[in-house]
């Protein structure tokens, strides 16, 4: 990623790689070096991590006993 | 042609058969959960979802030798349900809609947001995230348009890596890159909208 003037800004552009761990060394290294002075982007990285895991969380549906059934009987019979 | 009894060595080439094929099933039934999951996100509903889950097992199970062991039996599996979504005819594979969606706000627009409606100034992530509700979460993933939703369900919610969300949908992975990374903005716009107030 080519470093941006407001590192601020640099800093949201860095957050969706940086969270998915998709940033070379050299980036990781000044995406923390700016959270650990910046509150200010550390809350928005935070929120961000825990969005992922309410969204994760909250659209995860259970299967049905009957669709597990279902797929148990599809083996082949012993 | 000979009608020979069987060899012990056919027998055992059997046996062999009938033990890795036993285990195959139940491996693939114990990911059984995870693929409903990231199924029940890539389709409208649930009946849709339970049908299809079912044809990949099925499907699964009469192909079992084309699964090479050691490999990723998920993304085999979530690639077979791909497939047969795709073969349903329900889609098309075609390129992203481009249109009206507006998704040019940076990373931090949903906090930003949600924060400027609330009375404190830069509030805690705990309460800023209780204004989303779990019915429109649900709604604001169903709305994201499905080539951007694919890659956010196979990657944000079934967990895949970007390699194996290239190759369960055919695509390359700079395109799984840069469809999860708009597909997250819309569905953070989306989420705005739903917020509750």
């Amino acid at each position: 990623m080519t470093p941006i003037d407001d590192p601020c800004e640099e800093c949201e552009e860095m957050m969706q790689p940086y969270l998915d761990g998709s940033l070379s060394e050299e980036e990781v290294a000044r995406a923390q070096k700016h959270l650990e002075t910046c509150s200010w982007c550390a809350k928005r990285y935070k929120f961000e991590e825990q969005l992922r895991h309410y969204v994760r969380v909250a659209v995860s549906e259970p299967m049905s006993p009957e669709l597990k059934a279902k797929l148990a009987a599809l083996r082949t019979p012993l | 042609m000979s009608d020979s009894a069987p060899t012990t060595a056919d027998a055992r080439r059997l046996a062999r058969d009938a033990r890795d094929r036993v285990r195959f099933e139940e491996e693939a039934l114990e990911l059984s959960d995870q693929v409903y999951r990231v199924a029940r996100r890539l389709v409208g509903s649930r009946e849709e979802a339970e049908d299809l889950v079912q044809q990949t097992y099925e499907r699964a199970f009469r192909s079992w030798r084309q699964y090479t062991p050691g490999t990723n039996l998920r993304a085999w599996l979530l690639r077979i349900l791909t497939n047969l979504n795709i073969d349903r005819g329900r889609r098309q594979q075609r390129a992203p809609q481009t249109t009206s969606i507006d998704s040019e706000a940076g990373d931090y627009f949903l906090y930003d947001k949600l924060a400027s409606q609330m009375p404190d100034e830069n509030p805690d992530e705990e309460r800023v995230l209780e204004r989303l509700s779990q019915d429109s979460i649900v709604d604001a993933l169903a709305d994201v348009p499905h080539d951007f939703r694919d890659v956010i369900v196979l990657v944000d919610i079934g967990e895949f890596s970007y390699a194996d969300a290239a190759q369960i949908l055919d695509i390359p992975i700079g395109t799984v890159m840069s469809r999860l990374h708009r597909g997250r903005r819309i569905l953070k716009k989306n989420l705005a909208d739903k917020a509750v107030a």
